[in-house]
């Protein structure tokens, strides 16, 4: 009886371990959206699509040229932010003020357009990513505590403590919020709001280019990598669409859930599960865990 | 430039404006009627505009005049399809009865859909709507009784009346007779108070509200007819297809279609049909293309002499034929219609009308779009 009892313990601890690992991918491109739709208003379609760009670089970068995995996880971050940077300013800029279907069909585009460069750059093969953590494992009380997932927990928590300390300390951070409270009066301040989308495109491809490199490891590297980001819009509903604790709370939560729900219910509900969730957040309770949805003033 | 004069209320309930854009619509329908002996190994592709046309119609309806952006609109004909399929074929019902059925299962799930979306504004209904197609995907993935699940539902052929619709002539007319229908249809609808409420929630919510219009009822109401509409498309597009498989209906046909109504340009009747036309020939022409191309590339780069030639029409050769680019070209295309005319074809076609009837007076600014830069859409 103990012994069984202990086996189903051990499950569901193994279940918690690896949910909040999925949880936190999902957290982190959640996390990506939640950034720009606090300080643009945009919704980023593509934003999946930019975690892909940003494995298939570090892939690159360590197989095709043989740096060391640090290098190429530091080289292909920059470079995918840099990417998001010079995104915004020759594209999405121009959309600004404008409604919001033409901002989603213009990242649905973008997020097309760059599935199709990644496919014709790197083939459509499914690549797995060397790492120093790959395929390691450590028992801990009847646990496997797989290194990757270690990876992907511990790089998350530190990454939202860096990104709470720049948002809240920093004189940066500070005249981002104020650009994402109100547009025209953060310029009115002397505020260079232009510069400020720029750079907050800059930090959400970045940690969309973290979120790739983590996962990478775990899940394959594919041209389809970023339908991840569909879940994700799960996690950033639930949280509430403009919170960042919301955005991560809310990847937890997916993946706790997505986790469970392959486990304990029948075949199928797996893949469905965020969404279902999804649909009855949205139904009930249509700000999310943390969100501020108010009426439009006209 | 000429303006109609009018001198009574008939005139207003008119179709056409004048009798000159009767007579082009006119031409146009003999034309459509004559295009079996014209083009006849082009049937089969100007069906399918056909019937990508009714799904631009419906999206149009929901996106372009109600200004509820749907990604569920494959969902939709998923459903429509595999209805009308399971109508016809497992309960043997007369194909127009099994139509008119599917329309209506299609147009309660739109219902279903769009009771929550009341709640909802902007991309969060965006969001739902996907939501929802993915979960329909995976039921029709799982529900192997009805749907045949993975390994497909084989889609007999047309058979209305008792006459077997089963050549690509009769097809196309079948086809060429529900789009005319449901354009007559819309046309009508988008003109009664049902359309004007739509577009003046499409315009501003609180000012359609304080207006008297009922916003649940009218959304619901948009919802249901868009999904009925993509039914109907559903029926016709299965026999096209001629077998169902769940993969068909993804997200990217969503995708698709939404890129049909911003191509084709967003809130016009002639911008769906436009939209139909763009995306479901561009496959065929980049088909063409990628033979084509390397060919054109080589004889250019032939007068540096024949290597160069050669080398260039292999490199261009390779890199035509890569699987992954017509996506790509789909995406790109959509990228520079949002940027550069975000009215789409439509658009362009009155500007350059419009260029023409005021010659030396055109202004660029007659279209040119406000900008609003504090809407926000979170209260702090």
């Amino acid at each position: 009886m103990r012994g069984g009892g202990g086996a189903a313990l051990e499950i569901i601890l193994q279940l918690v371990l690896n949910g909040l690992a999925v949880g936190c991918i999902y957290g982190l491109v959640a996390l990506g959206f939640v950034l720009i739709y606090k300080a643009t208003e945009l919704v980023n379609f593509a934003q999946g699509d930019l975690m892909m760009l940003g494995a298939f670089t570090c892939y690159m970068l360590i197989v095709w040229y043989g740096f060391g995995y640090w290098t190429a996880f530091t080289l292909a971050v920059v470079a995918v932010a840099l990417f998001g940077a010079v995104l915004d300013a020759a594209v999405l800029r121009r959309v600004l003020g404008q409604p919001q279907f033409a901002v989603v069909m213009l990242t649905i585009g973008l997020g097309a357009t760059f599935r199709s460069f990644a496919s014709i750059t790197w083939g459509s093969e499914i690549y797995t990513l060397p790492t120093p953590f790959s395929a390691r494992a450590t028992m801990v009380g009847g646990v496997s505590v797989s290194h990757e997932y270690v990876a992907i927990i511990v790089g998350t928590f530190l990454l939202c403590a860096v990104l709470y300390v720049f948002f809240t300390h920093t004189k940066i951070g500070v005249a981002m919020q104020a650009a994402s409270q109100n547009q025209l009066a953060a310029y009115y301040m002397g505020i260079p709001v232009k510069r400020m989308f720029s750079l907050i495109w800059a930090i959400s491809a970045g940690v969309a280019a973290i979120a790739g490199v983590l996962l990478a490891p775990v899940s394959l590297i594919d041209t389809n990598l970023g339908f991840i980001g569909l879940k994700a819009f799960a996690a950033a509903v639930l949280g509430g669409f403009g919170s960042i604790p919301g955005a991560v709370v809310g990847g937890l939560t997916i993946g706790l859930i997505e986790l469970y729900a392959g486990a304990y219910l029948p075949q199928g509900f797996k893949d469905v599960a965020a969404y279902v969730v999804l649909l009855v957040v949205l139904a009930v309770r249509p700000q999310g865990m943390f969100g501020t949805v108010g009426r439009k003033k006209v | 430039m000429r303006f109609i004069f009018k001198t009574s209320y008939v005139q207003d309930l008119a179709l056409f404006r004048d009798r000159a854009q009767r007579n082009w619509y006119v031409a146009l329908f003999i034309a459509l009627l004559a295009l079996p002996r014209l083009l006849p190994e082009y049937l089969g592709d100007i069906s399918l505009v056909f019937i990508y046309a009714l799904c631009g119609m419906a999206l149009m309806v929901l996106v372009g005049y109600t200004g509820l952006v749907s990604l569920g609109h494959s969902a939709f004909l998923g459903i429509g399809a595999y209805a009308h399929v399971y109508f016809t074929q497992d309960l043997g019902m007369p194909w127009l009865a099994a139509v008119a059925l599917a329309a209506t299962v299609t147009a309660a799930a739109g219902m279903l859909v769009g009771l929550p979306a009341l709640r909802m504004t902007g991309v969060y209904l965006t969001i739902a709507t996907l939501a929802f197609a993915l979960i329909i995907q995976e039921v029709l993935t799982r529900w192997d009784r009805v749907t045949g699940g993975l390994r497909g539902k084989p889609v007999q052929k047309a058979v209305v009346f008792g006459l077997s619709v089963g050549n690509e002539a009769g097809f196309y007319f079948l086809c060429l007779g529900f789009l005319i229908g449901c354009l007559w249809l819309t046309c009508n609808l988008l003109r009664s108070p049902t359309g004007r409420a739509w577009v003046a929630i499409r315009d501003s919510e609180v000012a359609a509200q304080s207006m008297g219009v009922n916003l649940a009822v009218y959304k619901t109401i948009a919802f249901a007819y868009s999904a009925g509409l993509m039914g109907v498309a559903g029926a016709l597009f299965a026999h096209k297809i001629s077998f169902l498989a769940p993969d068909i209906f993804s997200v990217l046909l969503s995708i698709q279609f939404l890129l049909m109504v911003a191509v084709g340009g967003l809130g016009s009747l002639h911008g769906a049909v436009f939209g139909a036309v763009f995306v479901a020939l561009l496959p065929v022409v980049i088909s063409q293309a990628r033979d084509a191309v390397p060919v054109w590339a080589g004889q250019v780069f032939g007068v540096f002499g024949k290597d160069a030639g050669r080398a260039v029409f292999s490199v261009v050769d390779r890199f035509v034929k890569q699987p992954g680019l017509e996506p790509g070209i789909f995406g790109l295309i959509l990228v520079l219609f949002i940027l550069f005319e975000p009215l789409g074809v439509y658009g362009r076609w009155m500007k350059l009308r419009l260029y023409f009837s005021t010659f030396p007076l055109y202004k660029r600014a007659t279209f040119k779009r406000q900008r609003a830069y504090m809407r926000s859409e979170r209260l702090r």
